[in-house]
C-alpha cells in the first residue's frame, strides 16, 4: 500500500480502534503507537519524496471505485449533521449540509464527463502541510493521552468519553492528511466537511448548554464555507470539466480564462471560514470550551490551517485580482483588530486564539497578495505558528491543571514557581515575535512587498498590527519573569511526563526553527515558490540573512553570558523601593491605616477603551460589507 | 570594497564615540535647561563624572537578574546603532530596536517592585507609540530610494526630506516619545518631578543604572543619526546641512521638554498615532500615487 493511502486510512482505522478499547491504559499505549506510526510514516513519506529529487507524487488516474468511497462518505456525513441538527433542534443547519452533498451527488452522477486527472498530488507545499499535521498533530495526541486523564480527575460532572475524544483526533488527523494530500476538488471537500464536522464534535464534547450552542455556531460557519466551495466547484466542474487543484490555478494564471474567476473567489471566501476570519472569527473563540488539546490541535496543525493552505495554493491564482483585494483587505483587517482584542483579555487562551486569528489575519493577507514574497512570509509564519501555537496552548493546559487558573495575572512569576513551565511558555512566545526570530522576519517580507504592490492599506495594518501584537505578547512574557507577589515557592510541577515529552519536542523544534530559517528558507521554502510561480527570486537577500544570524547570536549569548558573570559578582541585595513603608520583604507594605497589605501588580488591558464586544460587532458589519459588496461585484464581474 | 571599509569605520566610530557624544549631549542639555530656567546648571561634564561615580560605587540591587537583562539591553542597544550606522538594513535594524525595548521592559519589570513594575508597563505603551513612526519611516524610505539600505541616501540627488516630509514629522514626534521628553516622559524623567519616582530607573542602582545611562547615550546618537538620513544626499555640503539640523532639533526638543507638562499615557497614545497616522499615512498615500 502506498504511504500516502496508509497516512488516510491508518488515523482512520485507527480512530475506531481507540474508540473501541474500553481500557484507560491499554488505550493510552495504542494511541502512542497510533501517533508513533503516523510520524514515522510521514517520515517515510518525506524521505520516499526526497529520494525521487523531490517531484510532485502523482497517483490514483483511475478512481472509479474510489470515487464511490467519496461520494457515500458525503452522504454519510450529510446523514450525521442532519440527524445531530435535528437532535438539537437546529433544522436550519442541516440544510447548508444537504443542498451542496446533494448537488455534488448530482454533478458527480449526471454531471460532465470529466478529464483524468491524478487525485492525489504532493508537492512542496502538500509535503509541509504533512509535515506539521503528522509531527505536530502526533505529538498534540501523545499530550492528549495524559491530559485527558486529567481532566477525567478533575472534571467528574462531565461524563467521561476519553475513547472518543482521542478517537477523533486520529479521526482529523486522516481528515487532514486526505485534505492536502487531494488533488480532486471532489476529494478536497469530502475532506472539507469532514474537518467541520470533526471540530464541530470536539468542540461539543462536554456537551453543556455553552459548547453545544458554540460547536454549532462553527458548524454553521464551516457549512457555510462548505457551500460557497461546492459552488464554486461544480461551476468550475461544467465550465472545463476538469476538477483538479493545479488545473484551477494553471487555467488563470497561465491561461488567463475568464471562467475561472468565479470558483476563485468562491473557494478562497470558503477558506476564510476555516481561517477563522473576520466575520467569521467567533466560532474559533467559542471553540476554547473544548478540552485543551483540541484547541492546540485546532489552532496549530489541523483546521485553521487547512484555510491557509488553500490560500496559499491560490495565491498565484489571487495576485492583482479583486478577489486578492478582497482576501488582503480581511487579513490586513483580522490582523489588526484581533491584536487589539488580545490586548484586553486577560484569559491565557483567549488571548491566544486571539493571536491566533491575527497571525490567520497576516497570513491571509500574504496569500491575497499573491507575489512571491508575501506567499514566502506567509509560508514561514505557517511554520512558526504551527509550532508556537501547539506548544502555548499545551502549555497553558499543564499550568492551568498545576495552577488552577490559566489566566495571565496568576502566572506572575510562575517562572520561580513552575520553572520548566514557564521556560517553555517563553519559548513559545518568543520564537512567535521577538526580533530576530518567527515572525519578524515575515513581517520584513510582507511589508516589502506590500510597498511594491501599493497596498497602502495593508502597509498601515501591519505597522500598527505589529505594535500592538508586541504589546500583548510582550506584557505577557513580562508577568512570568516577574519575581511572585506572593510567597514565591516553588509549586508541583503535576505535568504528566507524555505532556513533558510532547512539550519538549515542540521546545526544541521552536528553538531548531528559529536557528535554521535561513537554511530552511533557502532548501524548502524557495523551491516551493519555484514550483508555484515557475520563477526563482531570492527573497531574503544575503545581507539581511548576515544581520539576522549575528542578532540572533546576541540575543542567545549575551544573557547567558552575562548570567554566569553576574552570578558571581558580589552584590548587596536590598528591598524594592516602597516609599519606606515596606513591612520587611517584598510583598507587603503598610497600609494607611497601619495594617501590613499585600502588594498586587497587574498589567495594562486598555479596559477603559477597548471594548472587545463593540470592536467585534464593528469588525464583523463592516467585513460583512466589504464581502457582500466584493463578492457582489466579483460575481457580477463574472457573469 | 572601498565603501564597505568605510560603513564599517561607520560602526566602529559608532561604538567607540558615541558614548561621549552621547554624553556631551546630555551635559549640554543639562546646561541648557538650567539655563531656560535660570540656573547656573551642572559643568557640561557631569554626566561623566556621574557615570565613573556609579560605576564604582558598591554594587546594590534588587534582583540579581536584572544585571544580565540590562547588559543584553545595552549590546542590543549598540548593535541596533551600529546596524544603523553601518548603513544596514533600516527595517531591520528597527525591528532589531523594537527588541531592545523589549530588554528595558524586562530588566524594569523583574523585580516585580511597584514603582518600576508601573513604569515598565508606560515603557511597553511608549513602544506602542513610537513603533509605527519607525516602521512608516523604513517604508517611505523604501518608496524614495528603492531599497531599505540606509547606505543608499549617499546616491541620492536630492535630500530625501523633500519627498518624505510627513515621515520627518512623524518620526520626530515619535522620537520625543522614545527619548522619554517631557510631555511624553511617561516611564521615567531626566528631571527629578516624575510621579513614579524615579520610573523604570527605581531599582536600577550603581553599576545597572550606569549600564542605562551608557545604552540611553548610544541611543541618543542612534535617533539623532536617523534624523540626518533626511537630510543627507550625495553632496558633501549635506553632512554640513544634517549636522546643523540636528542640533535645531536638539535646541527644540530641550525647550518642548521644559516647556510641557507630563500628559496622561492615554493622551499620548492617542496622539502619536493620530500623529503618526496623518502625517506619514498621508505622505505614504502621495508618494505611492507619483510613483
Amino acid at each position: 500500500m502506498p504511504v500516502t493511502v496508509f497516512l488516510i486510512l491508518f488515523p482512520l482505522i485507527w480512530a475506531f480502534v481507540i474508540f473501541a478499547i474500553r481500557d484507560n491504559k491499554v488505550r493510552g499505549i495504542a494511541a502512542y503507537i497510533g501517533s508513533g506510526t503516523i510520524i514515522a510514516a510521514v517520515g517515510v513519506l518525506f524521505v520516499q519524496w526526497l529520494i525521487n529529487g523531490r517531484v510532485p507524487i502523482k497517483m490514483f488516474y483511475d478512481t472509479e471505485t474510489a470515487d464511490h468511497f467519496i461520494l457515500t462518505g458525503e452522504i454519510v456525513l450529510m446523514l450525521v449533521v442532519t440527524y445531530l441538527c435535528f437532535k438539537y433542534h437546529k433544522y436550519w443547519i442541516s440544510i447548508l449540509s444537504i443542498v451542496p452533498t446533494l448537488m455534488l451527488a448530482y454533478f458527480e452522477l449526471a454531471g460532465p464527463e470529466l478529464h483524468k486527472i491524478p487525485h492525489v498530488y504532493i508537492d512542496h507545499l502538500s509535503m509541509l502541510m504533512c509535515l506539521i499535521v503528522g509531527i505536530i498533530g502526533g505529538m498534540i495526541i501523545v499530550y492528549a493521552v495524559g491530559y485527558m486523564d486529567g481532566y477525567a480527575h478533575h472534571h467528574p460532572e462531565f461524563e467521561d468519553r476519553r475513547n472518543y475524544f482521542l478517537g477523533l483526533l486520529f479521526f482529523f488527523l486522516s481528515a487532514m492528511f486526505g485534505f492536502v494530500m487531494s488533488e480532486s476538488l471532489l476529494w478536497i471537500d469530502l475532506f472539507w466537511e469532514t474537518t467541520s464536522v470533526c471540530s464541530f464534535l470536539l468542540i461539543g464534547y462536554t456537551r453543556t448548554d455553552e459548547a453545544v450552542h458554540n460547536s454549532f455556531r462553527a458548524l454553521w460557519m464551516n457549512l457555510a464555507g462548505g457551500v460557497a466551495l461546492a459552488v464554486g466547484i461544480i461551476y468550475f466542474g461544467y465550465q472545463s470539466h476538469t476538477v483538479a487543484f493545479h488545473d484551477l490555478i494553471d487555467l488563470s494564471t497561465q491561461m488567463h480564462m475568464a471562467y475561472c474567476v468565479l470558483p476563485v473567489a468562491l473557494i478562497a471566501f470558503a477558506a476564510l471560514t476555516k481561517a477563522a476570519q473576520y466575520p467569521f472569527s467567533t466560532w474559533l473563540i467559542g471553540a476554547m470550551v473544548a478540552p485543551t488539546p483540541s484547541s492546540a490541535l485546532l489552532h496549530s496543525a489541523t483546521m485553521v490551517k487547512a484555510g491557509i493552505y488553500v490560500l496559499l495554493r491560490l495565491a498565484p491564482a489571487m495576485a492583482g485580482t479583486l478577489t486578492g483585494t478582497m482576501i488582503t483587505f480581511i487579513g490586513g483587517f483580522t490582523f489588526f483588530v484581533a491584536s487589539i482584542i488580545a490586548i484586553g483579555q486577560s484569559d491565557g487562551k483567549r488571548v491566544l486564539a486571539f493571536s491566533t486569528i491575527s497571525n490567520l489575519g497576516l497570513m491571509v493577507a500574504c496569500a491575497g497578495v499573491g507575489a512571491p514574497e508575501t506567499v514566502w512570509a506567509g509560508v514561514l509564519l505557517m511554520i512558526f505558528h504551527a509550532v508556537s501555537k501547539s506548544l502555548l496552548f499545551q502549555d497553558v493546559g499543564a499550568t492551568e491543571n498545576a495552577i488552577g487558573s490559566r489566566d495571565i495575572e496568576d502566572m506572575h512569576g510562575l517562572l520561580y514557581r513552575l520553572p520548566r513551565l514557564a521556560t517553555f511558555m517563553f519559548i513559545g512566545i518568543a520564537g512567535m515575535f521577538l526580533a530576530p526570530f518567527g515572525m519578524l522576519i515575515s513581517k520584513w517580507s510582507a511589508l516589502r512587498a506590500a510597498v511594491d504592490e501599493s497596498n497602502i492599506l495593508l502597509v498601515l495594518f501591519i505597522v500598527f498590527g505589529s505594535a500592538t501584537t508586541s504589546f500583548y505578547w510582550t506584557k505577557w512574557m513580562g508577568k512570568l519573569i516577574s519575581r511572585s507577589h506572593e510567597t514565591g515557592d516553588r509549586l508541583k510541577d503535576i505535568t504528566k511526563r507524555n505532556e513533558v515529552v510532547s512539550l519538549t519536542v515542540h521546545a526544541a523544534l521552536m528553538i531548531l526553527l528559529c536557528i535554521l530559517v535561513p537554511f530552511i528558507s533557502k532548501v524548502y521554502v524557495d523551491p516551493l515558490l519555484i514550483e508555484m510561480f515557475g520563477k526563482y527570486e531570492d527573497v531574503l537577500p544575503m545581507g539581511v540573512l548576515y544581520t539576522m544570524i549575528v542578532v540572533i547570536a546576541f540575543v542567545f549569548l549575551v544573557p547567558i553570558f552575562s548570567y554566569f558573570i553576574g552570578r558571581k559578582m558580589r552584590a548587596n541585595v536590598k528591598l524594592t523601593y516602597m516609599s519606606g513603608i515596606n513591612t520587611g520583604d517584598n510583598t507587603m507594605f503598610v497600609d494607611s491605616l497601619g495594617e501590613p497589605k499585600r502588594l498586587w501588580l497587574s498589567n495594562y488591558y486598555f479596559r477603559s477603551f477597548i471594548h472587545p464586544h463593540q470592536l467585534r460587532i464593528f469588525s464583523q458589519i463592516l467585513t460583512t460589507a466589504v464581502l457582500l459588496v466584493m463578492m457582489s461585484m466579483i460575481i457580477g464581474g463574472a457573469l | 570594497m572601498n565603501h564597505t571599509i568605510l560603513y564599517v569605520i561607520g560602526a566602529v566610530l559608532y561604538i567607540v564615540g558615541a558614548p561621549f557624544l552621547g554624553c556631551l549631549m546630555d551635559g549640554v542639555e543639562r546646561k541648557l535647561s538650567a539655563r531656560m530656567q535660570g540656573r547656573i546648571g551642572p559643568p557640561v561634564l557631569q554626566p561623566w563624572y556621574d557615570f565613573i561615580k556609579l560605576l564604582n560605587k558598591q554594587v546594590v540591587t534588587v534582583d540579581r537578574a536584572q544585571f544580565f537583562i540590562l547588559m543584553s539591553y545595552l549590546v542590543l542597544m549598540v548593535m541596533s546603532g551600529a546596524m544603523f550606522f553601518s548603513g544596514n538594513d533600516l527595517l531591520m535594524t528597527f525591528f532589531v530596536l523594537s527588541t531592545t525595548g523589549t530588554f528595558l521592559y524586562f530588566a524594569a519589570i523583574v523585580p516585580s517592585s511597584p514603582y518600576s513594575s508601573m513604569a515598565a508597563s508606560r515603557e511597553l505603551i511608549q513602544e506602542v507609540c513610537y513603533e509605527p513612526a519607525v516602521l512608516l519611516l523604513s517604508v517611505g524610505f523604501y518608496l524614495a530610494t528603492g531599497t531599505f539600505n540606509a547606505r543608499a541616501v549617499f546616491t541620492q540627488n536630492t535630500s530625501l526630506v523633500m519627498f518624505l516630509p510627513g515621515f520627518l514629522a512623524a518620526y520626530l514626534f515619535a522620537m520625543i516619545i522614545k527619548l522619554r521628553i517631557s510631555p511624553f516622559d511617561v516611564s521615567t524623567s531626566h528631571h527629578a518631578h516624575q510621579e513614579l519616582v524615579q520610573g523604570v530607573t527605581t531599582e536600577m542602582g550603581a553599576r545597572n543604572l550606569a549600564l542605562f545611562k551608557l545604552a540611553e547615550w548610544y541611543e541618543m546618537v542612534f535617533l539623532y543619526g536617523v534624523v540626518a538620513i533626511f537630510i543627507l544626499n550625495s553632496s558633501p555640503v549635506s553632512i554640513l546641512a544634517a549636522v546643523l539640523v540636528d542640533l535645531a532639533v536638539f535646541f527644540c526638543f530641550v525647550l518642548i521638554d521644559n516647556t510641557n507638562a507630563r500628559v496622561k499615557w492615554e493622551n499620548m497614545l492617542g496622539l502619536s498615532w493620530a500623529v503618526t497616522g496623518l502625517c506619514s499615512g498621508v505622505n505614504l498615500l502621495i508618494l505611492m500615487m507619483i510613483r
